[in-house]
């Protein structure tokens, strides 16, 4: 890999070297690295571009690498991958990717992400994406994630998207099971002239399955949002949704949080908020010697931590 | 050495001007503990800002150790070594105590450090270092967690307004004893508190009275406190929820 390659996968994996476990590293379209492990294996898919990660039932405390970069002008491609989670394990899987674009065309990278998660299996999920280069070119990511999980399941999301994206649709759609529990932590901050959407669709299908989708955005410049998020409870179940959003310069916001319940037992609660960031915030860090605009990068910081 | 002259602050109220502080002049010397009492609305919280810079006098100069810092901004008076603590602790999504503290002190200090001056506060630091200062914490935890902030900085005049507002009755002891040990410390650092609390005054080396934006008394405490002990200017908060009934 040469260094912008290296500085993306620092970037959205924060990865220095090799990882140990099981990994995947795809650069510019083509596979450069690819390991398993005695409980993970990664397969090639045959019809399509992507790869198969098959995790055997009970494997603990294992982490699976699957970072993605590019930095080459002008690529695009959709790659498939899917996760099948055994019975009762517990891993940590790191996804993510950074795209380097200093040439005047559009690079896109659409991964389209499937879960099945085993029963009473953990999972936590981390995403990062990053753009980079000083091109004219379009750095352009519509990710889809989809998320199965059978009965007693858990799954932990934290997508972030901070800098650089040019323009985003990303989906993410969940169906759980009984007891099975989803919590989601989205990070998203659009500057320039970018445009990022984010769009959740959980069905919660199972008795006693729960669902918690936390985001907080920060929309600077001339850029512009659209948080879309739905939960459907259509058993006894509990769900939560919470858009919180700093509206900064020109910045455009629009917060469509939704609920519909199918179950009379079925609780669900929306929270949604935009606004600047607070003027009394801004004088506190100044009387403790920060400029405006180091209080600004602080607050947003601190939000977006 | 803190010295105001003749400093006004007119607003605009409804198309009528209306003077919060009419040409006040003092002088405040180092190493001082200074309480400013007076009632409601005479001025006193934006004689503290003033002071901060967080509200512009309409009139008048302020000059700190010699220096003429009237035109100067928020952070450039922070940078010379003003300190103020807010009557209503303002809150932030996503910040730690430990952010907080770290911006105070302007260094990326240890945690270990963070945590003495949450212990002068009186709080036990491995329960809050890693808190969000946000809705979660108490109004007198925030409370203490502002002064906290304070004392992280190294300055050379720290403003407190109002720090009583907003807490209970056990907070408040609290409160007193980190001012009575603020007092003790020979931190070289002039201290200047805006409160009615008889408490507080009692620790004062000077107690200045404003009101209707003019100050009307100052002196030593000896010879301030007597005059105005039991009247609105110096309240003894357990009288005051006896009277109330609670």
């Amino acid at each position: 890999m040469d260094p912008i390659q290296l500085n993306l996968l620092k970037e959205i994996a924060e990865l220095h070297e090799v990882p140990e476990g099981a990994y995947n590293f795809r650069a510019n379209g083509q596979s450069v690295g690819r390991q398993s492990t005695e409980n993970i294996e990664i397969t090639p898919k045959s019809d399509v571009s992507g790869i198969d990660i098959r995790i055997k039932p009970g494997t603990k405390n294992e982490s699976v690498h699957i970072p993605v970069v590019l930095s080459e002008s002008g690529l695009k491609e959709t790659v498939y991958n899917d996760f099948y989670v055994g019975d009762g394990c517990d891993v940590l899987i790191v996804a993510g990717c950074g795209i380097d674009n200093c040439g005047q065309q559009d690079s896109e990278h659409d991964g389209i992400h499937r879960f099945f998660i085993g029963k009473n299996s953990r999972v936590r999920y981390v995403e990062k994406h990053y753009g980079s280069g000083e091109g004219t070119g379009k750095r352009i990511l519509d990710p889809v994630t989809e998320v199965y999980m059978e009965d007693g399941s858990s799954m932990e999301m934290e997508m972030v998207q901070i800098k650089g994206v040019d323009s985003t649709r990303r989906t993410t759609i969940g169906e759980l099971g009984k007891d099975a529990k989803l919590v989601v932590h989205e990070r998203l901050m659009t500057h320039g002239v970018q445009k990022a959407e984010s769009v959740y669709k959980i069905d919660l299908n199972g008795e006693g399955s729960s669902a918690d989708v936390v985001s907080r955005s920060v929309a600077r410049d001339e850029s512009y949002q659209k948080l879309d998020m739905c939960i459907v409870g259509k058993a006894p179940c509990s769900g939560h949704t919470e858009c919180d959003s700093i509206i900064m310069d020109s910045g455009r916001i629009l917060a469509v949080p939704s609920l519909e319940a199918d179950n009379v037992d079925a609780q669900l609660v929306h929270e949604a908020a935009i606004g600047k960031i607070a003027g009394e915030q801004l004088i506190k860090l100044m009387t403790l010697g920060l400029t405006e605009a180091e209080a600004e990068e602080q607050i947003i910081n601190g939000f977006l931590k | 050495m803190l010295e105001l002259k003749n400093i006004s602050f007119g607003a605009d109220n409804d198309g009528t001007k209306v003077e919060i502080v009419r040409d006040i002049s003092l002088t405040i010397p180092d190493n001082k503990f200074v309480v400013i009492t007076g009632p409601n609305g005479g001025g006193k919280s934006t004689l503290a800002k003033i002071i901060a810079g967080i509200v512009k006098n309409t009139e008048g100069s302020i000059i700190l150790n010699g220096e003429d810092i009237t035109d100067k901004s928020i952070t450039e008076r922070a940078r010379l070594g003003i300190g103020f603590a807010f009557q209503q602790p303002v809150k932030f999504k996503g910040l730690t105590v430990l952010d907080l503290l770290r911006i105070a002190a302007g260094k990326p200090i240890k945690i270990a450090e963070a945590c003495e001056y949450l212990s002068e506060v009186g709080l036990c630091a491995k329960d809050y270092i890693s808190r969000e200062v946000n809705g979660s914490l108490s109004g007198g935890e925030l409370k203490r967690i502002e002064i906290a902030t304070v004392l992280a900085r190294d300055v050379k005049l720290a403003l407190f307004d109002e720090p009583e507002a907003g807490i209970d009755l056990w907070s408040f002891s609290n409160l007193v004893r980190i001012f009575e040990n603020m007092r003790a410390s020979e931190s070289g650092r002039t201290i200047v508190v805006i409160s009615h609390q008889e408490r507080i005054l009692n620790i004062a080396d000077e107690i200045i009275v404003l009101a209707d934006g003019k100050i009307v008394k100052q002196g030593t405490r000896d010879e301030i406190l007597p005059g105005i002990i039991g009247t609105k200017y110096a309240t003894d908060v357990c009288r005051k929820v006896t009277e109330s009934g609670v």
